[in-house]
Order: C-alpha cells, then sequence, then structure tokens
C-alpha cells in the first residue's frame, strides 16, 4: 500500500477491499491531517473526529459481515451546503449557526449507503455565492497551492474553495460540491483536481440548501477523471422528493472512462477567446485540442453566439431565485435570531447580522429584478436568453458530440486582489462556467498543466443533457494525454 | 323561471339618486384531501398546535415540494363542476412576502397560469328565481399558519398545522347584484362542491371564505359593463377579506356599499383599497390601500415543474363525476314529477338529497318528497338537528310513507307513526300492528257503523239530501267512531249510497 494520502479513491477502494488497511485507520488519518491542516487552510467548517470514527467502525463492521457498498469504508469531505443528520451544517453563514438538521441530504445518502464515511465538512462561500471562498462566515479559504518562489495565500476558488483545499491537501479521496455557475468546476481548475457537474435533475437536491434552484448542481471533485465518475455515480439517482430529479437509469459513467474516443466529434467555440485571457491558457487549450485530434478526434470549429449574453442573464435569474430562496432564513424557526422592537425590526436586525455583504448585494439585486415594472425588462428577458443560450448549444450537439474550453480565464488568484475591485471582476470568473448551468447540460474541469507560476489550470469538456458518458470518455483521454501529476508542495 | 331576470334589480337609494351594487367574490376553499398540497402531512383539522407540520411545511433548509396528485385530482373535478374550461398546462409561482406564519417566505401559488380558466354557474334566489354566475378562475395554492397574538401580551405564536394545507382560489366574474345574490353564489357554490366532495364547505371551520369585492355604480352602467367588458363602466371596487359567514358577507356588502355611496355623494372619491371587516361593529375598516399594496414579486416557482394534464386524466376524471344539484334537480321535476319548489329544496344540500333517494328507493317519490320536505325537515329544524342526524332513517320513512300509500294507514294516523318513530324508533309496520292503527277498511263494520249514525241522526239524513255539502258531518262522526281508523274514502262512498246523494 502507497502513501495514504496519495492514493486515488479506487486505490484506497481496493485497499480496503483487500483489507490491507480498516477503514477506521485510514479514517483516523484523514481526521488528523484534517486538524492539523485547518490551521493553515481554514477549509473545514467542522471536524467531529467522533461522528467520522463512528462511522468508520460501522463501515467496518459491515465489510465483516460481507455487505461492503461500492465506497465502503472510504473517507470523504462533503460541503456544508448538504445537509448531514445531525452534524452542523450552515452553509457557511452566521444566519444558520447552531443549525443540526434532523434529516439527510438525498446525494450524501446515497454516499453512505455505498459505505462511505465522512471526515469533514468543508467550507464554502456563504451561500455558495463567490468565486473565491472569500464570503464564508468563518473566514477565507487557503489554497494549497502557491505561485513558484511565492508565499502569497491564493484562494481554491469558490463557491466550493473548502472541498478542493482540501482535497488537493490529500485529505478525503474525493469531495461533494455543488455548481450553480461554476462551483464545481472553477475551483477544480485553481486546484488540479476533477470537477464534475452533471446534468441538471441527475443529482437530487433535496436537502441540499438552495442557491439558485434552477441553477443549483450537485456533483463532485476527484484527484481523477475514474474516482470523480464513480462518486458522481453513486450520488446521482431518481429522488421522488425532488420534483426536478430525473427519472431515468444513471448511466456507468466509470466505465465510460475506458471508452475510446476515436472518432467522436469535438467543437472548439470561438466565443470562448476573450479579450485579455492569459496566452498560457490559450496555449493549453490548443494543446488540448491537439491531445485529442491524437487520439482520432475530428476538430470542429463551432459558434454559440449567445455565450456573451450568459453572465448577464445569470446575474439576474440567480439572485432572483436567491431573493425568494433566503426568505426562510427570517430568524423565527431555526439559525439566527436577533431581537428587535418589533416584528420587522427583528427581521432586519436578524438578517442584517445573519448574511455577509454578498449575499446581501444579491438578495437586493435578486428583490430588484424581481419587482412590478422590472419583473419583464429583467427577469423575463433573462429567461428569453435562458433559452436561446440553451439552443445554441442544441444547435452545437448537432455537429459535435463534445465541447472543448478552458475551465477559467485565469489560474488561481491571491487572497483580497479583488476586494477592493467591481464585484463584476469577481463575477467574470465564471464566464466559461456559467453557461451549462443555464442550459443545465453536463460539463467538467480536467486538471490539463500548469501556467508559468506553477499553478494548476483545467480545461472544461461539456457535452449534451443525460450524456454524461461521452464527457467521461474525453475527460479520461485528456487525463491520459495530460498526464497531470503535479502537487502542491506542503508548507500548511 | 326565467334567468336573470331583471325585475330583481338591487337598489340603494341615494341623496343624489338610486345606486346599484356590482359584486365578484375570491373564494378560499380547502381541498378535500388527507395531505397537504406539497407536503405528506395530515390535514386533520383540530389537532393540537404544530404537530402536523412536516420539514416543507416548517421550511427547513434544502427542503422541497413535491405536488400531491390527490390535490390536483380535486381541483380539475371542481373545475368540472363549475362547467369550466380545464387548463392543461398549468404553474406554480412564488407569491413573495415575509410573515410569521408563512415560514418559506413565500407562498406557492397559480398566478399566470391556472389548473382551471372560464366557467358558470346557476344560483338560485331565495324566491326560487335563478342568476347566473360567471367564473373567472380556480387555482391551487398553499394556506399559511395560524398567527395567535391572545396567548401572550407580548408575544404571537405561530401554529403551522394549516401550513401548506391545499386551497382552491375560485374566482368570480362581477355578476353579483346583491347581498342576497352573494349568499346565494356562496351557498351554490357550497353545494357543488359537498357534492363533488371536493371540499368540505364548513365555513365556521374555515373550510371556506370569501374576500369581497364591491364597487357601487349608478343604474344602466352595469349592462353597459356586460355589454363592453370594459370596467371604466363600473365604479372603483373596495376588497374585502377574509370573511367567514354569509351572514357577514351579506353585513359587509351593505355596510360597503353604503360608505362608498355616501363617499361619492359628498363629492368624494373611492380609493381602491383592501378592507376588513369588523364583526362585531359590522363596519369596514382600511387594511391598506393600492399604493401600500405588497409587491409580491410573482416569478414560476424553480423547484417545480409545470403541471400538465393527459387528456385521458381529465377525461376519467368526467367520466366518473357525481350527478350535480343541477342536473339532480331537473331529473327530480322530469322522471320523479316532483314541483321547482320540491326539488330545490331536496337537492340544495348533497345530504338530504342522499336521504330522499334512499326513500324513493322503497316508497312513492311525489309523497316521499312531501313528507321528507314538510314532517322530516321541519321536524330537524325545530329541534336544530341536521339530516345526517335524523332519528328517523330513510328506511323507516320509506315503510311509512309505504303504508299510506297501500292504505294501510290515513296521512293523519301516519303522522302519529312518525312521532313514535321520533322518539321511540322501531319497525312501523310494527307500530301500526301492535298500536291497533291499521286503517278500517271492512265496509262491512263501517256500514254498521253508518246505518247506526243514520238512524240516530234522521234530520241530519235529511239535510244532507236537501244540502250534499253537509255530508262531511257524517264523514267527522264516522271518523270519531272508529278511532280515526277507518278509511276515509271507503267512509264517502258507503255515506253517499245509503243517503243517495
Amino acid at each position: 500500500m502507497s502513501d495514504v494520502f496519495s492514493m486515488s479513491l479506487l486505490e484506497a477502494r481496493d485497499a480496503l477491499a483487500k483489507g490491507d488497511v480498516s477503514s477506521a485507520e485510514l479514517t483516523a488519518a484523514h481526521v488528523k491531517a484534517a486538524e492539523d491542516a485547518q490551521g493553515a487552510l481554514n477549509c473545514f467548517t467542522v471536524i467531529d473526529p467522533e461522528h467520522a470514527l463512528g462511522m468508520a467502525k460501522a463501515s467496518d463492521a459491515r465489510r465483516a459481515k460481507g455487505e461492503a457498498g461500492a465506497l465502503e469504508g472510504v473517507p470523504l469531505v462533503i460541503k456544508d451546503l448538504f445537509a448531514v443528520k445531525g452534524v452542523e451544517t450552515t452553509a457557511s453563514s452566521n444566519i444558520l449557526k447552531g443549525f443540526r438538521p434532523e434529516y439527510e441530504s438525498s446525494v450524501t445518502q446515497n454516499l453512505w449507503d455505498a459505505g462511505a464515511v465522512m471526515v469533514a465538512k468543508a467550507s464554502m462561500d456563504e451561500f455558495a455565492m463567490g468565486s473565491s471562498n472569500e464570503t464564508a462566515a468563518t473566514g477565507p479559504v487557503v489554497n494549497p497551492w502557491r505561485a513558484k518562489g511565492s508565499d502569497e495565500k491564493l484562494v481554491p476558488g469558490g463557491s466550493s474553495g473548502g472541498s478542493v483545499s482540501a482535497l488537493s491537501a490529500g485529505i478525503g479521496y474525493g469531495a461533494t460540491g455543488t455548481d450553480t455557475g461554476g462551483s464545481i468546476r472553477q475551483p477544480a481548475a485553481f486546484t488540479g483536481l476533477v470537477g464534475v457537474k452533471p446534468t441538471y435533475g441527475r443529482c437530487s437536491r433535496w436537502g441540499v440548501v438552495a442557491f439558485a434552484s434552477s441553477l443549483d448542481h450537485p456533483g463532485a471533485f476527484g484527484k481523477t477523471v475514474r474516482d470523480s465518475a464513480l462518486l458522481t455515480q453513486t450520488m446521482a439517482g431518481h429522488d421522488p422528493k425532488d420534483s426536478t430529479s430525473y427519472p431515468g437509469a444513471v448511466p456507468d459513467m466509470l466505465g465510460a472512462c475506458d471508452k475510446p474516443v476515436k472518432g467522436l466529434r469535438i467543437g472548439v467555440p470561438k466565443e470562448y477567446r476573450v479579450d485579455g485571457m492569459p496566452g498560457e491558457i490559450d496555449a493549453l487549450w490548443a494543446k488540448g485540442v491537439e491531445w485529442l485530434k491524437a487520439q482520432g478526434c475530428e476538430i470542429v470549429d463551432i459558434s454559440l453566439p449567445m455565450t456573451k449574453y450568459a453572465l448577464p442573464a445569470y446575474y439576474i435569474i440567480a439572485p432572483a431565485e436567491a431573493s425568494s430562496n433566503l426568505a426562510r432564513y427570517d430568524g423565527m424557526r431555526y439559525g439566527l435570531r436577533v431581537e428587535g422592537e418589533d416584528l420587522i425590526d427583528t427581521y432586519e436586525k436578524t438578517r442584517a447580522a445573519g448574511f455577509g455583504k454578498e449575499v446581501q448585494r444579491r438578495i437586493l439585486i435578486g428583490t430588484y429584478v424581481l419587482s412590478a415594472g422590472y419583473y419583464d425588462a429583467y427577469y423575463v428577458k433573462a429567461l428569453k436568453v435562458r433559452r436561446r443560450i440553451y439552443e445554441d448549444f442544441q444547435a452545437a450537439f448537432e455537429k459535435v458530440d463534445a465541447i472543448l474550453t478552458p475551465t477559467t480565464p485565469s489560474a488561481a488568484f491571491g487572497i483580497g486582489s479583488k476586494s477592493k475591485a467591481d464585484p463584476i471582476e469577481m463575477y467574470l470568473n465564471d464566464i466559461f462556467t456559467v453557461t451549462a448551468n443555464i442550459a443545465g447540460i453536463p460539463a467538467m474541469s480536467v486538471p490539463a498543466g500548469l501556467d508559468k507560476a506553477g499553478l494548476p489550470l483545467g480545461l472544461q469538456v461539456i457535452t449534451r443533457a443525460l450524456n454524461e458518458e461521452t464527457m467521461f470518455s474525453v475527460a479520461a483521454a485528456i487525463e491520459d494525454a495530460a498526464g497531470f501529476t503535479a502537487k502542491p508542495e506542503r508548507w500548511w | 323561471m326565467p334567468l336573470d331576470d331583471a325585475s330583481h334589480r338591487y337598489t340603494l337609494p341615494g341623496a343624489t339618486g338610486e345606486w346599484e351594487i356590482v359584486i365578484g367574490l375570491e373564494v378560499h376553499a380547502q381541498v378535500l384531501s388527507s395531505a397537504k398540497l406539497f407536503s405528506g402531512a395530515s390535514t386533520e383539522f383540530g389537532a393540537p398546535p404544530n404537530t402536523h407540520v412536516s420539514l416543507v411545511d416548517a421550511a427547513m433548509p434544502g427542503m422541497l415540494p413535491v405536488i400531491n396528485q390527490r390535490c390536483v385530482e380535486q381541483a380539475v373535478k371542481t373545475g368540472l363542476g363549475l362547467n369550466a374550461k380545464i387548463n392543461r398546462f398549468s404553474r406554480f409561482d412564488r407569491k413573495n412576502y415575509f410573515y410569521p406564519d408563512l415560514p418559506q417566505g413565500y407562498q406557492i401559488s397559480q398566478f399566470q397560469f391556472p389548473i382551471v380558466g372560464e366557467g358558470e354557474i346557476v344560483c338560485e334566489r331565495d324566491d326560487g328565481s335563478r342568476f347566473t354566475v360567471g367564473i373567472e378562475r380556480l387555482h391551487l395554492e398553499q394556506d399559511a399558519g395560524k398567527s395567535i397574538h391572545d396567548l401572550d401580551p407580548n408575544a404571537t405564536y405561530v401554529d403551522l398545522n394549516r401550513s401548506g394545507v391545499a386551497l382552491m382560489e375560485i374566482v368570480s366574474r362581477p355578476h353579483i347584484r346583491s347581498p342576497q345574490e352573494a349568499a346565494a353564489y356562496m351557498r351554490t357554490l357550497r353545494t357543488i362542491v359537498r357534492y363533488l366532495d371536493t371540499c368540505g364547505g364548513d365555513m365556521e371551520k374555515g373550510q371556506m371564505r370569501a374576500d369581497v369585492n364591491v364597487s357601487v355604480c349608478r343604474p344602466g352602467q352595469y349592462e353597459k359593463f356586460r355589454e363592453t367588458g370594459d370596467f371604466k363602466h363600473l365604479g372603483t371596487r373596495c376588497e374585502i377579506k377574509n370573511v367567514n359567514s354569509l351572514r357577514f358577507i351579506m353585513q359587509a356588502i351593505e355596510y360597503e356599499a353604503r360608505r362608498q355611496i355616501d363617499i361619492i355623494e359628498e363629492g368624494g372619491k373611492i380609493d381602491q383599497e383592501t378592507r376588513l371587516f369588523d364583526a362585531n361593529t359590522g363596519v369596514t375598516r382600511a387594511m391598506r390601500s393600492k399604493e401600500e399594496a405588497h409587491d409580491y414579486r410573482y416569478f414560476p416557482d424553480p423547484d417545480l415543474l409545470p403541471l400538465v394534464l393527459e387528456e385521458s386524466f381529465v377525461e376519467g376524471i368526467r367520466a366518473n363525476l357525481p350527478e350535480l344539484p343541477e342536473a339532480k334537480r331537473e331529473r327530480f321535476v322530469e322522471m320523479l314529477g316532483l314541483s321547482e319548489y320540491d326539488a330545490s329544496v331536496l337537492t340544495a344540500d348533497k345530504d338530504r338529497a342522499d336521504y330522499f333517494e334512499a326513500v324513493i328507493a322503497g316508497a312513492d317519490a311525489k309523497l316521499s318528497a312531501n313528507w321528507v320536505n314538510n314532517e322530516l325537515f321541519g321536524r330537524l329544524n325545530k329541534e336544530g338537528l341536521s339530516i345526517t342526524e335524523s332519528p328517523v332513517s330513510p328506511d323507516q320513512l320509506a315503510k311509512l310513507v309505504s303504508l299510506i300509500t297501500s292504505s294501510v294507514i290515513s296521512g293523519k294516523i301516519a303522522k302519529e307513526v312518525f312521532e313514535i318513530l321520533w322518539a321511540e324508533g322501531g319497525d312501523p309496520e310494527r307500530i301500526v300492528e301492535s298500536r291497533g292503527l291499521k286503517q278500517v277498511t271492512d265496509t262491512g263494520a263501517i256500514e254498521k257503523v253508518v246505518d247506526e249514525l243514520i238512524s240516530a241522526n234522521p234530520a241530519q239524513a235529511e239535510q244532507v239530501k236537501a244540502k250534499p255539502q253537509t255530508l262531511g258531518w257524517f264523514v267527522g262522526q264516522v271518523m270519531k267512531a272508529t278511532g280515526g281508523k277507518a278509511n276515509p274514502q271507503v267512509v264517502n262512498e258507503i255515506l253517499r249510497k245509503k243517503l243517495g246523494v
């Protein structure tokens, strides 16, 4: 058995199956690593050794009885947006401080049913609103990666920053995330990990604290494409408790990773070449094209003309839904309550104290765009754009099987480096990822190389709705060709 | 009786001339279902506070609504009962506002695309005349919880048992023209939903309540509105929220119309606003003006798919629709030969109609109608009992009526038997038998009594021959002598023969 922290999920699973190590031993090591890293990386909201070891021992007991599941005994990190029964679940917000759900999210339940073990709960941007994990109530999360020769602390990306910070530091063998505008793929790209956002409806939203219901996609992080495939297919499945859950069967995503890509048509959209994008990213994209061509893919230049409207439409639809979804945090039934003079004062004080600035900003934007007199000009128009973006993709998938783009327009940036800037600059991080959320189609980021500063960069693979199999085949082909093995140098 | 008869015009006098009222009702009817609209929690009435609350109803983080198919069926059924168009595509929207009894911070409702569209129902005024009211729409929505302000001087308590219960909001056209018509419309609606078993219809339990829209106009204006559909011909309306009894609805309309007339006649102008009716004082008070109206920020609920109904689903419900009051009334008149009045009374309430139909399964329809409407309903009203609480069962009443039609007892004796049934119960046939109440049809026995009476009263017998209308005296004497048991018809025949008239 190799070093427990450098194993992949599949390797850890096999080691457990062979009895090389018990889940209790493995989990104890990961909990210890989490505790050791927390001071420097600040990537967890909850580390509960007793809870983790309890799950691990139960897993070992199941295995002893011959009842091992697909992820039996494997330690995972869970984003704080997922309700975990009896464990504090706050969405990294003060307004949910102390909230312990009496229920388990469907996605985590699927993981536990497959035998997985939770190491810790991961920090995130508050209510998943952010692209740098600087808006968490518990403070910024730190990326284990640093630029060569620099000790500047970098962001891990967001909103699922805690998940990637932990996983890229070797803690856990996989992690859950949610992706509303890029919150899985962008942090994956910033930390040299694989990040998967499956088709909308593939993973249930039940028990996942809502940000923007029509855009929220639970998904997975892995160190490898195959790890992320196994994790995603285990999380997925029809859930009658979520009306938007897809009722069909879950495809064999792990199996699809072994499928050759020869003959697949790969689309390269010209609209994803934006002004001011570093040449290295353009070069990496070109390399990706070459890798796929070398494996027998046909490269097709395509156009997705509505791309430039995606971000503006997203920043109307997402805040609109959020302004309504977050109305339930009113201090009346659970979470934070700040007593005021009367009801209105109590509402105002509670929400002012409970929500951070970025959340407040989005609630204001959302309330505004849904207001009488503005609704048609903003919300209705954004929905029309949404339809057109979907049609763009549909037209493209007449010609191609998958689309290849960069995941982000930059590598990880310094903590606080954008804090003075216009919030729009932060929003621009999602420019390549947000379109797949708007269309509800599967997309994933694969680590493909390092920039000059030694920071990881990712490529994004997008396929048509419900066709995760092709996405994983292409991602695995890129992974094989890229041979990305870099790891952050341990400094924490 | 003609529909929409102009002779029922209802006017209010004013200092500057006559005024008319225009009324539209938005009725909230609680859907009869065992679970809530979007959660599995029970809808049972009267449970201890906060015991029927699911995670969804309490709006816990990450909880999602799932439509209760039963509530959809009930809404479609009601729509069909209102002779309305069923919209095969409808959608749920969120109506956003903050209040402690609204845990989600929004109510899930159907704003833009309701499940049921245009329809109409025929209502009956107190005098039996009838009028038609257009239905604009019916949509499904969630009820809120209940805020309780009187348990503590400094705190409000919230009971979420009702939170998420399914309501049908049934919106009428402004086709109602008087307080009495408003009550008649409510009664008809209640009858229909009770026939359909889609709503309990009990206003005291809050199963039905109404928002009442009232405006006033000069005679002639309403007709212009009906011709053109243009609301400019009508006055500015005020909406009186949440009125929960027929009496209060009538009082509120009466008060509100008077208030508006007084304002206009004093040179003022009606402000469109929402008002509350105070049942203690009988007045309406401003709640919020149009300017203060909430901006509900409606938008499609992204947690729910649009509601798309298969044609076979709708047709399946249509095929199993029970007979509706209007159809039943017509059948009672045409097939059973009942009077319009009897048919209306019998069909106005489903339980009464069911009772009557159970009676006529074993007895003559017309005579049964008399007995149910007069003896039974009269007695029930007097005792303050509902038909379901009647001590006399349909089977007992049917046997009683059959005893009359087969001439075993007279109508008069039947009333005696009815009293016994009411007080003691039992089998009508056995009561008649054991108490010797059987009618005497034995002509020999009656002839004997007649002979005795004629010979004892020669003067009267002579008088009958001169004035046949005095025969009644002899009839009375025979009945007296037989203790009321002689068959009056037989008595008459024998007397006429013996006295030669």
